[in-house]
Order: C-alpha cells, then structure tokens, then sequence
C-alpha cells in the first residue's frame, strides 16, 4: 500500500476533527476514498454520489493533474504522492 | 505622438515608471486600458482599489446590492457611512476620490442572460468576483462567447481559488466548464452568510486578481492560466494545480452542446458539504 497526502479543502476539516493534511495508504483514489471513510466516518458521502461516482463538483488532483485526465478513481497512487481534493465554491460579493 | 503625462501623473505613476517591465508605455496602456468587475464586494473591493491606484483608465462595476453592516468586515471600499447605499455609488466614490484619472462605469444592476453581454463587450478583461454559482456561470460564458479573459477567484471560510481563463486563446486556454461543466442542483446548497469567510481572505485573493489583470494588460509574466491556485489561510500555504481543456466540456470542447447562453436560476456559493 502507498501512503499518500490528502490535503483536505477547509469546507470537509469538520469531518477530519480540523486536519487540513491527513495520512492514508491506498493503491487507487476508489481505495483512498473507502480508506478515508474508516478514518473519517461521513467524508465518503460528501466525496461520492449515490451511484458512488465522484461528485461533479468535486475534484481529486493527484501529483497536480486532474484525475479525469488520467484514470478516474482507477487512478493509480504512488508512495509519497500528495492527493488534492477541490470543491467548487463560489463567494464573492455578499 | 506620444502620450503627454501631466507632472501630477509622472508623480503619481513614478514607482510603475520606474520599473522597466512597465515604463511610460506601460502606464499609458494602463490609462487605456478598459477593465470590468463583477460584484464590488470581498473581492471586488481590493481588485478594484488596486486598478484604480493602478490607473486603469475605465473600470466598470456590476453590483446589485446596497451596502450592510455585515458588508465592513471585509468589503474595503465602503464604510460605515455609506450603509444602505448602493454598492457601485460607494465603489465609484471611493475610486474616484483615490484616483481622479479612473472613469468609473457603475451598473447597478443584476447581471442576466439579457445584459451581461452589452456590459461586458466594450471591456478588455473581466474579473469576476461574485457570490453565486448562475452568475460565474453567466459571466463564463459571455466572456468566452466575447473572446474576453476572465480572471476568477472565488472564496469561502479560510480559503480561495483563483485562474484566469484566456478566451483570446480559446485553442490553448481551458474555460470554467472544463473545471465545474455545471452548476450544482438548488437544494445542495447552504447560503454563503452560513458558510462564513475570515474577510482577509477575499483582500488577499482579490488582489493577486488584480495582479492577473495588470500583468495582461501590460503583456508581462506569466497568467495563471491552465493552472489553478488554492490558498489555505489557515496554513499560510498556497497550492498550484494544473487545469486541462476538457475534450467533452460543454463549452469549449470539440462537440460543444452551449452555443448560447443559459441562466440558472439557484442563488449559491458552495455545495453543502
């Protein structure tokens, strides 16, 4: 098992008791995500639709690059790498 | 024939003369140069003062709203004064009296499917700091139907994005689609008044927005372009990945399904989490 980084966007810390980085060993993203729910009971459902598809404004940057452009949650994970997960968000004005 | 500074203007202007990277040639650009904001709020506040000391010559504003109380723990350009004024009355008075070079346009108005691209049309780069998925859909798309760069940042609680979008350059540029191909559906989201924002946030993103706007206005550095920067207050850290023009975006890609423009109509700035 890969250990990687997840940086956590600060909309999600309330489920990871605050942690902006947390530790996980997973071989894929599909992994990480089912890993992250152990750990963090509730994240999975804010990641993952009801067809457990990644939620389309919820994006997993590995090593930078977007995972739609390499395997979607087939996407292979090497040790060390840092896993990025970006939500859309939209404030501004008010 | 060159331009003719006045001596107040060669002061005033004297730290972006001096530079080489911009010179009298950069500033003249700067007074010719035409740029709009969407919203006058968290991040419209700090873009827009720092354009205006700038001396980018026309500065539009759309805002709809009037100034509140809540507005001043972040939204620079009012005060307490000016509360229950309209935003783009305040905006402009506080951006004329910094900087009596600066035309301000102000449209008090919301932006819909049947203005936003007469606003945006006489304009040379857009930033967008609204508060709300439809309107970032909006302006994306009039921007990218206008060839028009659009410099966007969006913020929330401790946190902020930011990209530049250059439709000018449609083959090499990936647009807001190919990031977010939609808005999320009404009933996911709590309002942004919920969700909360330490108001720094938005000076510190608004600002390296309008530091996008000046480095294509001047044609110098590098646009944060294909990439996307994700600033982390509480870290003190920001992160940069790189965003890919999507083949399948609704947009931009090679069988786009918009070809006009659309209007939702849910008022949001997050997903619920």
């Amino acid at each position: 098992m890969a250990k990687v980084t997840v940086r956590i966007p600060t909309a999600l810390r309330r489920v990871t008791q605050g942690q902006g980085e947390v530790q996980i060993e997973a071989e894929t993203i599909a992994e990480l995500i089912e890993n992250l729910e152990k750990e963090f009971p509730g994240i999975k459902e804010r990641l993952v639709d009801e067809t457990g598809e990644i939620r389309k404004f919820v994006n997993f940057f590995v090593n930078d690059e977007d995972i739609r452009f390499l395997q979607g949650k087939e996407t292979k994970l090497e040790e060390g790498a840092v896993v990025a997960i970006i939500p859309a968000i939209a404030g501004g004005a008010k | 024939m060159s331009f003719q500074f006045t001596e107040e203007q060669i002061k005033r202007y004297s730290r972006h003369i001096i530079l080489p990277e911009v010179g009298g040639k950069g500033q003249e650009k700067l007074l010719k140069s035409k740029v709009l904001v969407v919203g006058a709020g968290g991040l419209g506040s700090p873009a827009l003062y720092y354009l205006a000391a700038a001396g980018v010559g026309t500065i539009g504003v759309v805002d709809f709203d009037v100034v509140d109380f809540s507005n001043l723990q972040r939204q620079i350009l009012h005060n307490t004064s000016r509360v229950g004024m309209p935003k783009v009355e305040s905006a402009k008075k506080t951006l004329e009296e910094l900087n009596p070079d600066v035309k301000v346009v102000a449209y008090n108005e919301k932006i819909h499917k049947g203005n936003v691209l007469d606003i945006i049309k006489d304009y040379d780069i857009v930033l967008d700091g609204s508060d709300n998925f439809p309107t970032r859909f909006l302006v994306n798309d009039a921007c990218y139907f206008l060839n028009k760069p659009l410099v966007s940042a969006a913020i929330l609680r401790f946190e902020g994005q930011l990209t530049t979008f250059d439709y000018r350059d449609k083959e090499n540029s990936p647009c807001y689609r190919c990031l977010f191909p939609e808005p999320p559906p009404p009933g996911l989201v709590p309002s942004c008044q919920e969700a909360g924002l330490l108001g720094v946030v938005g000076g510190i993103m608004g600002t390296l927005q309008a530091n996008e706007a000046l480095k294509l206005i001047l044609d110098i550095g590098e646009p944060l372009v294909g990439k996307l920067l994700i600033f982390d207050a509480l870290g003190t850290e920001f992160n940069v990945v790189k965003l890919r023009k999507d083949k399948k975006c609704p947009l931009c890609g090679e069988n786009p399904k918009i070809k006009e423009l659309i209007e939702y109509d849910q008022e949001s700035c997050e997903i619920r989490f």
